[in-house]
């Protein structure tokens, strides 16, 4: 790991612990910089320990698992799919899970604000992963002809996520109100709601998962370089292939069970690290993750901020910052 | 020729039928039951009473909206495939509509804005902002464009507009009536559209197929097209600006309907070549007999509750775009 690496990531950590203060301090009631000192080394009063320990940190520690997640799913599909501007929430792979979650929403409760049980709680994360589990099974089987071309697999991933979508909009014209609000939050990408429990589960499958991709990080060098070079340099494509799309599928999947669908980070982490550190991945995925993570913090907390009490999903805020960029990348490298 | 000419004619013949019994069977059934002798009066001998102004201001402009409306989609997916030589280019995949969609949020939300511009003006407004995006990367070097990164690109522009318009909606509180617009449907088709969208999209289908020869050349590709002295850039710029105001009064009329625009032309084409001066008003035919049936069915299905019709434009069309993605790659 070059020097320069080095000091890119004592930054990234630098800015991704002041937005972390910053993300703790700001909220519907706002908390001094001295008041969360107090706070997490335990001396803080009731009602900071509920702002802090209850509600902002979880949330805030499941942001950064989200961002690190899906910006290592993106490294890891830019690469197989040799297509710079591939992430899972643009490929589909979330649509299943969108899916899954209206099909439960719609067949239990009807109330306005249900208090959601830990019943429910725990049956949206696996209907998603479920979800998204299937349909990514379906889009591969789907592209594969002689091998899965990946231009073939993005393309399949868009037109499938479009019937799904199609397929959804009959379950929420029919939804009462608050159902459907609920739904469009989920869909749309909301860490509302966030706790250590969801935490809990999802920080073991992604930290075993980003480190798979760590440890295979010269192989996604080598399958990025082509199809043909990789198969030249004694890399078996087809079988690496399906496994790298698994652990995008598992990233992609445990953000999405939590956090619902957030389309561009991605994207958005990958490309801005490949121009700090350059295309290697045992350099790139850490950083891109770090500044995925930032991202959606800020983001979360623009979110929560902004328009208070209202809140609007992150997954928004994300693509609406997102999308800008994703056209600069077009329009740069057309 | 001469067969593919004859094979066109007959195309045609058999499409206009097929309209045609669409548009009686809209005009004759739908969630209540009205004798079918009361139908024909309420055309030939109108009375003023319940049953006949179903017929006469329900029934019967939405079946005109219907064949319009799949016309203009029809013809301007031919046209942008014609003109873009990408065979999945669709204007609901580009994120033309969407921007129509985020343009029609913003101004239902906001009284203020309503009273100036209405739904038409606004559609108008937003699909040309997306157009105009979807242009310029159209014309961002047209010979090394692949269909994936086009494709990704038009994926993008929707998310962005369909999230800027949940936005509105969040904030004012009508998120529900948002996804009306999103799902699309004819259920607010009246005369006064009718005759809007007859007007206007009317006029610039007439007008594309005048440039239908000339996207016959762009077809052929940048260089070809070059050497036969036709300047691809400004027909494809032509072409966009129709395609922009054909989609803006759709949407304005019907949301949001995907994927008549990518099957239709890429059925057609695969009965009579890749002529665009037969492909173009047989798209508009073929558009037109999809979204009245199409209609029909989300009308009847399950009586008297709509289903989108979307819904069926996808089962049809999902099918068809992936076998044509693995059939082309």
């Amino acid at each position: 790991m070059g020097r320069k690496t080095f000091v890119i990531l004592i930054i990234t950590a630098a800015v991704l612990s002041a937005s972390i203060i910053f993300s703790l301090s700001s909220g519907s009631y706002s908390l001094r910089l001295d008041e969360i000192i107090r706070t997490l080394i335990g001396r803080g009063n009731p009602l900071s320990n509920t702002i802090v320990m209850q509600l902002r940190l979880p949330r805030i520690f499941i942001a950064i698992l989200v961002g690190a997640s899906l910006s290592t799913a993106g490294c890891i599909l830019q690469s197989i799919l040799g297509n710079p501007l591939a992430e899972p929430g643009i490929i589909g792979m979330n649509s299943g899970a969108a899916l899954a979650v209206v099909l439960l929403i719609s067949s239990s409760s009807s109330a306005y604000y249900d208090s959601i049980g830990i019943y429910t709680m725990m049956l949206l994360p696996i209907a998603s992963i479920a979800g998204s589990f299937l349909v990514t099974a379906l889009i591969y089987v789907l592209s594969v002809k002689k091998g899965a071309n990946p231009a073939r697999l993005t393309l399949t991933g868009v037109g499938i996520s479009a019937g799904i979508n199609a397929f959804i909009a009959l379950y929420q014209l029919t939804m009462s109100k608050g159902d459907y609000n609920r739904a469009l939050t989920w869909i749309s990408g909301s860490l509302w709601g966030s706790n250590w429990l969801f935490f809990g589960i999802i920080a073991p499958a992604a930290a075993v998962s980003i480190g798979f991709a760590m440890y295979n990080s010269k192989l996604l060098d080598v399958i990025r370089l082509g199809r043909e070079t990789a198969v030249g340099l004694g890399v078996d494509v087809d079988k690496k292939q399906k496994s790298l799309l698994g652990i995008a599928l598992v990233l992609s999947a445990a953000s999405t069970a939590v956090a619902g669908n957030i389309s561009f980070l991605g994207l958005m982490g990958p490309h801005i690290a490949n121009r700090l550190v350059g295309p290697v991945h045992i350099r790139k995925i850490p950083v891109a993750a770090g500044i995925s993570s930032v991202l959606i913090l800020l983001a979360d907390t623009a979110s929560r901020t902004m328009f208070s009490p209202l809140e609007v999903p992150v997954g928004i805020t994300v693509s609406i910052l997102g999308v800008p960029y994703f056209i600069y990348l077009m329009l740069k490298e057309a | 020729m001469v067969s593919a000419t004859k094979k066109a004619i007959l195309a045609g013949f058999i499409l206009s039928l097929l309209a045609a019994l669409g548009i009686i069977i809209a005009v004759a059934f739908g969630s209540k039951n009205i004798p079918l002798s009361t139908v024909i009066d309420s055309i030939f001998n109108y009375e003023d009473v319940l049953d006949m102004q179903v017929v006469r201001n329900g029934r019967i402009p939405r079946a005109l909206a219907a064949i319009l409306i799949g016309g203009f989609l029809g013809i301007s997916g031919a046209m942008m495939q014609g003109v873009t030589r990408i065979p999945i280019a669709e204007p609901s995949l580009m994120g033309i509509t969407q921007g129509a969609t985020f343009a029609v949020a913003l101004v239902s939300i906001n009284p203020d804005f309503y009273a100036m511009t209405e739904n038409t003006f606004a559609a108008l407004a937003g699909s040309a902002t997306s157009g105009g995006l979807v242009l310029l990367f159209s014309m961002q070097n047209p010979r090394n464009m692949s269909i994936s990164r086009f494709v990704l690109a038009g994926t993008a522009l929707g998310t962005f507009f369909i999230s800027l318009a949940s936005t509105l909606s969040i904030l004012s509180n009508r998120t529900q009536e948002l996804a009306f617009w999103v799902a699309g449907g004819l259920r607010s088709a009246t005369w006064d559209s009718v005759a809007m969208l007859a007007a206007a999209g009317g006029l610039c289908s007439l007008a594309a197929l005048f440039i239908s020869g000339r996207i016959n050349i762009v077809n052929l590709g940048e260089d070809m097209a070059i050497s036969l002295g036709e300047r691809p850039g400004v027909v494809r710029f032509m072409a966009m600006i129709l395609i922009i105001i054909i989609c803006s009064v759709s949407v304005s009329v019907a949301g949001n309907i995907a994927f008549i625009g990518l099957i239709v032309p890429h059925i057609v084409r695969s009965f009579v070549g890749e002529n665009y001066k037969l492909i173009m008003p047989l798209s508009f035919l073929g558009g037109s007999v999809l979204l009245i049936w199409a209609d029909n069915a989300a009308r009847l299905l399950n009586r008297p509750y709509e289903t989108p019709v979307g819904l069926f434009t996808s089962l049809i069309g999902v099918p068809i775009f992936i076998w044509m993605v693995r059939r082309n790659s």
